[in-house]
């Protein structure tokens, strides 16, 4: 349990992950269920329990296509994605966190790959 | 009226010139001027939702502001540019707080607090040429071709902020299908993500994802499968494993326009 991690994802994402009653929809819909070792609803509930640490250790947190199903199809409005992209940043954030080296980037790229792709990559894990 | 700021974005200047080139073609023939504003920068990809991140959303909001300077609405045409802009704009508009460090920021001669209007290159088509007059100059029709609509997750959500369409049953792509002479093809996938940010983190997930959307599209019968976001086209080209022909919109737009000297497929 860590409460200054708690306030800062709470405080980051704006979500109120009190209003989640846990039906488990935003998993059922979300496409990288079968990659992500924690599910978008068990990062709503272990947000509210303060178990940040284990969300940021986890590759979970770099599975989330960004695909914004979660927040659409959610009956409460609780918008799980961004509590991943809370838990992403505050992962990140911290010195030599970069989950994207540079250096490793030409040999991932093939000659039709959209700049999009990587400034996306970039954005999403590096800061 | 007819007059809009066009935002390309950095994809469409280099590996979709397709996409560029064919929006610009078939606006000047629908009687639409575009023009470019100077300078714009790269709007980053994907959204940043978090409310303590500033600096990432700025581009978006110079892009917006240079719109509404010009006094013009602001069009888009690459789905991820778009969902940016739009989400940007809906923030900006919602969330005082936000509103308020990123004009202490920018130092704008008057604050931006979301005033330009966003439409996406198809919603001006629908909403302002009107699918009944674009059906009207049509001179290649798509009679006989069955045509998958792929909206992918960009172009539809989060639907509070992009308001474009139904996000569960959307039919503006469906719409222009029909108006340039096609038949459009229904198919379970069409409003799910392929995958397309997660390519160079984890390619087998992308290939999952993207063979899953061409095969639904295969399976009701689809002869190609068109889309607006440059690595959707990637990601599902390349990726997928599939030889469903994939295009951008624009480029049957201009076909059925006849402003593509190449013959006909
Ligand atoms: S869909 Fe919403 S309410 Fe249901 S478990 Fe997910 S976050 Fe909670
Ligand atoms: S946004 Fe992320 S967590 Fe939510 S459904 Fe999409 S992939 Fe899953
Ligand atoms: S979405 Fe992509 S292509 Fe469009 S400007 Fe932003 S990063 Fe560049
Ligand atoms: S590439 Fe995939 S992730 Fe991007 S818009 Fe297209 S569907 Fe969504």
């Amino acid at each position: 349990m860590n409460n200054n991690l708690k306030e800062q994802v709470l405080r980051s994402s704006g979500v109120n992950v009190l209003k989640c009653m846990r039906c488990g929809k935003c998993s059922g819909t979300c496409p990288s269920y079968d990659e992500m070792e924690y599910h978008p609803h068990q990062f709503v509930y272990m947000v509210e329990k303060g178990d940040i640490e284990t969300l940021m250790n986890s590759k979970s947190i770099y599975k989330c296509l960004t695909c914004f199903a979660c927040v659409d199809r959610c009956p409460r409005n609780v918008e799980p994605a961004k509590v991943v992209e809370a838990v992403r940043l505050a992962t990140i954030r911290k010195q030599g966190n970069n989950h994207l080296i540079a250096d490793n980037i030409p040999e991932m790229l093939d000659e039709d790959l959209p700049q999009q792709a990587i400034v996306t990559a970039f954005r999403k894990y590096t800061k | 009226m007819n007059t809009f700021t066009y935002y390309p974005g950095c994809t469409l200047r280099t590996k979709a010139k397709d996409l560029d080139v064919y929006a610009r073609s078939s606006a000047e023939a629908l009687g639409i001027t575009l023009e470019e504003p100077e300078n714009w920068q790269c709007c980053g990809g994907a959204y940043t939702t978090a409310k303590d991140e500033i600096a990432t959303k700025l581009s978006a909001v110079r892009t917006l502001n240079a719109a509404k300077e010009a006094g013009r609405p602001l069009i888009t045409v690459c789905s991820a540019c778009h969902n940016v802009i739009k989400q940007t704009n809906y923030d900006i508009s919602n969330d005082e707080e936000m509103a308020a460090k990123v004009n202490n920021y920018l130092k704008l001669d008057e604050a931006y607090i979301g005033e330009t209007t966003v439409y996406h290159y198809l919603e001006m088509l629908r909403d302002v040429v009107g699918f009944d007059n674009l059906k009207k100059k049509v001179v290649n029709s798509f009679k006989g071709k069955k045509i998958a609509a792929y909206y992918g997750c960009l172009l539809l959500r989060p639907s509070k902020a992009l308001a474009m369409d139904d996000p569960e049953n959307p039919s503006i792509m469906e719409d222009f299908i029909k108006a340039i002479g096609g038949t459009p093809v229904i198919y379970a996938q069409r409003n799910e993500c392929c995958g397309g940010y997660i390519t160079m983190e984890d390619k087998a997930q992308a290939s999952k994802r993207s063979a899953k959307v061409m095969d639904s599209a295969q399976e009701q019968g689809a002869d190609i499968i068109i889309t607006a976001c440059p690595l959707c086209l990637y990601n599902l080209k390349k990726n997928s494993g599939s030889d469903l022909p994939v295009y951008y919109f624009t480029e049957l737009l201009a076909e059925a326009l006849g402003l593509k000297e190449a013959n006909n497929e």
